[in-house]
C-alpha cells in the first residue's frame, strides 16, 4: 500500500493530492501494525539509525521536514519551516547548532520499521559532537546540493562517518533547481564513496520528490542496530540540552541493554548516579515511555540543572546493573579560541556573569573566568570550541539577555617553557611571560581546504603566508581539487576563511580538525598609548610577522583615538623593543568660535552631550580614548574573521 | 541658521513665569533686533536670512519694521505681566541680515519704538551691523541722528581671493573709508573678521589683520569659519571643489591674530573679540555672555529673561502671521534649572578675559583648575588670587576653550 504513495511522489515531485481522486494510502504503518514498533518494546531489525550529512544550505533542514511530513510525524499545519531547528539564532542563520533526534514510524512492504533521525550539526567548530552523533547511528545520508557538489566539511564528516563504519547512501538534493548539475556531481560523490552514479539518488526536500524513495533505501540498507539487549544497559549521550522547566534534556542512544524509568542511572566518565525521572522518545516532542531498548534513541529527563552533567560522549549505564566498560570515544570538550568579552556599559558586568551561568547550563563547551583590562574595564575570558561558536555565544549574549559586547581578537592557547623549566599555559596574549623564555608551542590544525583547481596556486600561496604545511593533494573530479594543509591554528582564527573565500571568488570550502601542537618562534607585541601598554591590543605573533602587525595596530589606532590635548605616541614594542611608532598630534583648537544670544541653548545641549559621552571614556594614563575607539579597532579584526564564519554558515 | 533647539512649547500669549522677575533690577537688559534680508546669502552663511524682497504681507522688506515694532510692544506688555521693574534698555544690537538692506528710516522706527516702550538708558548703546558697500557717509550720519552710537562692518578679510570664496561682493578698498566715515559720524566703529578660508594662506590673513589694524579701529571681532551643513559652501566642501577648513591653520591664525593686535594695543576681552580699552567692548554681547535680560526681536530670534529662554518661529512670513493674529512669536522655550544656569555660567563666561569665580565650580571642579593651570591653559595669578579666585584662559586655553569647560563640569 506504501509503495503507490511513494510511487505518487516518485517522479515529477509533485504532490499526487493534487492530481489523484484516491486519497492516496500512507505508508505510515496502520495502528495494528504499529504495535510492532512500541518504544521499548521494538526488535532491533525493525529499527533504522541514520544521520544527515550535508553542509549548511545543502537543504538538510527542509528535506527532514519533508520526512517528518511524510511519516506523518508533524502534520501539515502544525509544519513549521525547519522543525528540527529549535533556536531562533539557528533558524536565522540556516544552519543546526544542537542535534535533535525524531522516532518516524514508516512502512515498507508491509513490515512497520521505526526510523531513528539524528540531526547532526553542521559545522566545523562542533566536528566533536558530530562523531558523537554518528556514533549513535548505523547509516548517514550523504546530502549534496546538486547545484554546488561537496564541501570540505562535508567531507570531512563523511570521513568520520566512514571511520565510524557507517552505510553511506548518496543522495543529492536540490534536483527543482534550474542550475542543479545532478549528473556531474553524481559522478563526483560516487567517486569519493566508491558506488556507480546510477546510485545516487535525487530529491528535491523542497517538492519533496524522492523523498519517500529515499526512507525506502534507508530501511533497506541502513543496518539494523546489533547491540546485547540482555547485557547490562549502555547508552551513548549525543546531546543534551537545558530546558527552564524541566532541567536538562539528555539525548541518547541505548547500545546495549535497555534503561528504564524510575531507576538509578550512573554517567561513566564522572560516576555521578542521578533517579530517572522520564524516559522517552521525541516525535517529534518529548513523549514519555516505559523505557529505551537495546538500538533505540531517545531522552533521559534527571532533574539535574547543568548539562555539565550529561558529557557527550559520556555512557550511561543502571546503578543496579552496571557496565564495567564504558563505550569508546568519549572525550571533554575542549576550548580551542579565546576571546574577552566585555560589556561596553561597565554596570553590566554583574548581567552579563548571570548570562554566562545561564548560557553554560546550555552550552557544555562554554569556558570562562573573570578578567580585567585596562582599556576595558571587568570582563571575561571565554574559551570556545571555534570561531562559529564565539559568534553564536556572543549574538545570544546580546540578543537574548540584552547586552552589549565587545570582544577582543581571538586568540588561542599557547604553551610556554620558561628557561627555568616552568611552564606557563596562556590564554590571554596579555598574561604572556616576560621572563627568559626556553619555548613556545602552538596549537596546530590538519586543514582540508576543497576549490577549482585554477584556484590551487593562490590557496597554496595563502597557506604558505599562514605557516602552512602542505600535506598532500587530489583531483575530486577534474576541477576540483581537495588541498591537505597542516596550519597553527592561531593563523586560522583571524581572517583565513575571508582571505580564502575573496581569492577563490567565493568557491573555497574549508575543514580543520586540532592535529596536536607544535613549537613556534613566537613573540608577543605590545600596544603602547603614552608609554601604557593597552593590553587589550597584546597579540602573540610569528616573529616575522611581529613588523607588519605592529605597523599595522598602530596605524589603526592612530586613526581611530582622537587628538588630545598633548602629543600621544602610539607604539608597538616587543618587550622593552618598539617596532613601529606613531604619533597623535596635539589638538591645538577646539572652541567655537561664536557664542551669542542664539547660540547658548544649543551649545549647552551640547556640552550636557559630551559630558553624558565622557563616561564612556576610558583613560589610559592621560590620554582619553572613547570606548567606541576602541571597539572599531578589535572589531576591524573580529568583525573579519566573525563575517568569515558568517559566510561559511551561509556558503 | 540651524534648526531651532529642542524645548517646551511657548505659549501663544508668550507670558513668562513670575520667576523671570527674582533679581531683575541686578541685570542688564537689552534689546536685540533681527533683520532677516540680505542682498545675497554668502556661502558660508547659515543665518536666517532671506534674499526674496517680497516674503508676503508684514513678512516683506517695506513693511517688517511695522511687524518688528508689533513684537516690540508685545514684548513691553508681556514684561510688564511678569512683574519685571520698568527698566531703560542698556543696549540695542540690530542684526541679520543686513540690517542695512532696510531704509534707515525702517531702522529708526524699530529703535524709536524700543524708545518708547521702555525707554534707552542716558549711556545706551546703540550697535548695527552693516555691509561696507551698502554705507555712505550720509547714511552713516542718519543713522547717529536716529540715535545710533556703534556700527559694526562686516570686513571678513581684505583679500580679493578670500572674500570672492566667501561671496563678499564689497571692495576692500572701502574699508579704511567706511570706518572714517563711521568716526565723522560720531559713531564707535568694529570690523568682523573671517580666517580659515579654504584657500586663504597665512600670508593672506596676516594681511587682513594688518588691514583691519591700519584703519585704527578700536575694536574687532575675529571668527574661524565654520563650513555648516545646509549651506551652499558646506555642499561645496562635501563635493570636494573646497577643502574644509584646517583645525590646525585655524589656530595659527588665532594665534597670529591675537598678537598682532595685542602689539597694536587692542587686547582680547572675550575668546574672539579685542578692544582697545575697556570701555570698547560691544556692552550688547557681553550681556550674553554675563546671563543678562535681553529681548529678541525678529524670525528665528532668541530671548532670556531672569533663567527662561525662547526663540521664535524662523520663518518671516510665520513670524509676522502670528503677530498679525495677536500671538506670541515665540514657538519654543526652556526654563533652566539652577544646575542648568550653572552650567551655562561656566560655559559662557570662561570666554571672558575676566574670567570665572571659581566659586561658581563644583569642589571637583574647582580641583581641576590646578591641572588645567599646569597645562598652560589657565592663567595661574588670577587662578591663585586669595580674595577672588577666578579661572581665565591663556591664549592656548582659549584655543581650547570648550575642553577645558568640559573638564571644569566633569
Amino acid at each position: 500500500m506504501g509503495r503507490r504513495r511513494a510511487a505518487a511522489w516518485d517522479h515529477e515531485g509533485t504532490p499526487s493530492l493534487v492530481r489523484g481522486a484516491l486519497r492516496p494510502v500512507s505508508p505510515i504503518p496502520s495502528a495494528a501494525a504499529s504495535t510492532r514498533i512500541r518504544p521499548a518494546a521494538t526488535p532491533q531489525e525493525l529499527l533504522r539509525n541514520f544521520c544527515i550529512i550535508a553542509h549548511i544550505d545543502h537543504g538538510k533542514s527542509t528535506l527532514a521536514d519533508r520526512m517528518l511530513q511524510l511519516t506523518g510525524v508533524v502534520d501539515d499545519r502544525a509544519m513549521r519551516a525547519q522543525y528540527l531547528d529549535r533556536m531562533d539564532i539557528e533558524r536565522e542563520r540556516g544552519i543546526t547548532i544542537k542535534s535533535q533526534a525524531v522516532r518516524m514510524p514508516w512502512e515498507v512492504a508491509g513490515t512497520p520499521y521505526a526510523l531513528n533521525m539524528i540531526d547532526t550539526p553542521g559545522h566545523v567548530d562542533f566536528t566533536y559532537e558530530v562523531s558523537r552523533s554518528l556514533a549513535a547511528c548505523e547509516g548517514a545520508v550523504l546530502l549534496v546540493d546538486a547545484a554546488q557538489g561537496i564541501e570540505a566539511q562535508t567531507l570531512a564528516n563523511l570521513y568520520l562517518a566512514l571511520e565510524n563504519d557507517l552505510a553511506i547512501i548518496p543522495v543529492l538534493n536540490k534536483i527543482d533547481l534550474p542550475a542543479a548539475q545532478p549528473d556531474k556531481y553524481a559522478e563526483e560523490l560516487a567517486h569519493l564513496i566508491g558506488v556507480e552514479p546510477e546510485e545516487c539518488l535525487r530529491v528535491s526536500g523542497k517538492t519533496g520528490a524522492g523523498v519517500a524513495e529515499l526512507l525506502d533505501r534507508i530501511v533497506a540498507q541502513v543496518p539494523a542496530p546489533h547491540g546485547e539487549p540482555a547485557a547490562a544497559a549502555r547508552a551513548v549521550i549525543f546531546d543534551a540540552v537545558y530546558d527552564t522547566y524541566r532541567g536538562v534534556v539528555t539525548y541518547v542512544r541505548v547500545v546495549d541493554g535497555h534503561l528504564d524509568p524510575r531507576e538509578r542511572i550512573v554517567m561513566m566518565s564522572t560516576r555521578a548516579t542521578h533517579e530517572l525521572l522520564e524516559i522517552g522518545v521525541i516525535s517529534p516532542e518529548l513523549t514519555p515511555t516505559s523505557g529505551l531498548a537495546a538500538g533505540e534513541v531517545g531522552y533521559l529527563i534527571t532533574g539535574v540543572k547543568d548539562v555539565r552533567h550529561s558529557k557527550v560522549g559520556d555512557t550511561v549505564t543502571n546503578a543496579g546493573k552496571p557496565a564495567t566498560r564504558a563505550l569508546a570515544g568519549y572525550r571533554d570538550p575542549k576550548p580551542m579560541v579565546f576571546s574577552g568579552l566585555y560589556p561596553i556599559d561597565g554596570s553590566d558586568y554583574p548581567n552579563l556573569r548571570d548570562a554566562l551561568d545561564k548560557l553554560k547550563l546550555n552550552d557544555a563547551a562554554l569556558n570562562y573566568e573573570p578578567e580585567t583590562s585596562v582599556a576595558l574595564g571587568f570582563g571575561f575570558r571565554v574559551g570556545f570550541l571555534g570561531l562559529l561558536h564565539l559568534e553564536i555565544v556572543r549574538e545570544r549574549l546580546e540578543r537574548e539577555f540584552g547586552l552589549d559586547l565587545i570582544s577582543t581578537a581571538p586568540n588561542v592557547e599557547y604553551d610556554v617553557t620558561m628557561e627555568d623549566r616552568t611552564e606557563v599555559r596562556v590564554t590571554n596574549p596579555s598574561e604572556f611571560p616576560s621572563g627568559k623564555i626556553k619555548e613556545v608551542r602552538e596549537p596546530v590544525v590538519r586543514a582540508t581546504i576543497l576549490a577549482p583547481s585554477e584556484f590551487v596556486g593562490t590557496v597554496m600561496e595563502l597557506c604558505q603566508g599562514r605557516r602552512g604545511d602542505l600535506q598532500g593533494m587530489d583531483y575530486l573530479s577534474a576541477d576540483r581539487v581537495e588541498l591537505r594543509y597542516r596550519l597553527p591554528l592561531a593563523e586560522i582564527v583571524f581572517d583565513f576563511f575571508d582571505a580564502l573565500k575573496s581569492r577563490t571568488k567565493g568557491y573555497a570550502s574549508l575543514d580543520y580538525e586540532a592535529a596536536g601542537e607544535q613549537a613556534a618562534d613566537l613573540v608577543k607585541v605590545d600596544l603602547l598609548l603614552q608609554g601604557e601598554t593597552v593590553d587589550a591590543f597584546s597579540a602573540i605573533v610569528h616573529k616575522d610577522k611581529a613588523y607588519a602587525y605592529g605597523v599595522a595596530i598602530t596605524a589603526k589606532l592612530k586613526e581611530l583615538i582622537p587628538r588630545q590635548q598633548f602629543e600621544v605616541p602610539v607604539q608597538a614594542a616587543i618587550g622593552a623593543r618598539v617596532i613601529a611608532r606613531e604619533t597623535i598630534r596635539a589638538v591645538r583648537k577646539d572652541v567655537l568660535a561664536k557664542c551669542y544670544g542664539g547660540d547658548i541653548t544649543r551649545k549647552r545641549k551640547l556640552l550636557e552631550k559630551q559630558k553624558e559621552g565622557k563616561k564612556r571614556m576610558k583613560t589610559i594614563g592621560r590620554v582619553e580614548v572613547p570606548q567606541e575607539a576602541f571597539i572599531a579597532a578589535l572589531s576591524s579584526d573580529a568583525s573579519s574573521s566573525a563575517a568569515a564564519d558568517k559566510d561559511k554558515t551561509k556558503k | 541658521m540651524p534648526a531651532l533647539p529642542d524645548g517646551d512649547p511657548a505659549p501663544d500669549d508668550g507670558a513668562l513665569p513670575p520667576s523671570v522677575a527674582d533679581g531683575a533690577d541686578q541685570r542688564a537688559f537689552g534689546v536685540y533686533l533681527h533683520v532677516p534680508f540680505c542682498r545675497v546669502r554668502c556661502g558660508y552663511c547659515d543665518f536666517n536670512t532671506y534674499t526674496a524682497a517680497e516674503l508676503g504681507g508684514g513678512a516683506s522688506q517695506g513693511s517688517y519694521a511695522r511687524t518688528a515694532v508689533r513684537e516690540v510692544t508685545l514684548a513691553a506688555r508681556v514684561l510688564d505681566e511678569a512683574g519685571l521693574p520698568q527698566r531703560p534698555v542698556a543696549t540695542v544690537f540690530v542684526g541679520g541680515g543686513t540690517p542695512t538692506v532696510l531704509q534707515a528710516a525702517d531702522l529708526a522706527a524699530m529703535l524709536a519704538a524700543v524708545r518708547e516702550a521702555w525707554g534707552l538708558a542716558p549711556d545706551a548703546e546703540v550697535t548695527t551691523e552693516a555691509n561696507p558697500d551698502s554705507v555712505t557717509p550720509a547714511s552713516l550720519a542718519a543713522l547717529a541722528a536716529a540715535g545710533f552710537t556703534r556700527v559694526s562692518f562686516g570686513m571678513q578679510s581684505a583679500v580679493p581671493h578670500v572674500l570672492a570664496t566667501l561671496d563678499r561682493t564689497h571692495d576692500p578698498a572701502r574699508i579704511p573709508d567706511v570706518v572714517r566715515w563711521a568716526r565723522e559720524a560720531g559713531l564707535r566703529t568694529s570690523l568682523d573678521l573671517i580666517y580659515g578660508a579654504p584657500g586663504e594662506s597665512l600670508a593672506d590673513w596676516r594681511a587682513s589683520v594688518e588691514a583691519a589694524l591700519a584703519t585704527g579701529v578700536e575694536h574687532v571681532s575675529a571668527y574661524a569659519l565654520v563650513v555648516e551643513p545646509g549651506t551652499k559652501m558646506g555642499a561645496q566642501v562635501r563635493r570636494g571643489e573646497l577643502s574644509a577648513p584646517d583645525e590646525d591653520d585655524q589656530a595659527a591664525k588665532y594665534e597670529l591674530a591675537d598678537e598682532l593686535f595685542a602689539a597694536a594695543g587692542l587686547h582680547w576681552y572675550e575668546v574672539s573679540n579685542w578692544a582697545r580699552r575697556p570701555a570698547d567692548a560691544c556692552r550688547h554681547n557681553l550681556a550674553y555672555w554675563r546671563g543678562d535680560d535681553w529681548w529678541g526681536v525678529g524670525p528665528g530670534a532668541h530671548s532670556h529673561v531672569g533663567g527662561v529662554r525662547w526663540w521664535n518661529v524662523k520663518h518671516p512670513r510665520a513670524y509676522a502671521d502670528r503677530l498679525e493674529a495677536g500671538l506670541s512669536p515665540a514657538t519654543g522655550r526652556e526654563v533652566l534649572s539652577a544646575q542648568t544656569r550653572t552650567l551655562e555660567r561656566v560655559l559662557l563666561e570662561v570666554r571672558l578675559a575676566s574670567g570665572l569665580p571659581t566659586s561658581v565650580l563644583s569642589p571637583d571642579g574647582r580641583h581641576a583648575v590646578a591641572g588645567l593651570v599646569a597645562d598652560g591653559l589657565l592663567e595661574p595669578r588670577p587662578a591663585l588670587d586669595r580674595a577672588h579666585p577666578r579661572v581665565v584662559l591663556t591664549r592656548r586655553g582659549r584655543l581650547l576653550a570648550d575642553a577645558v569647560v568640559r573638564t571644569l563640569v566633569a
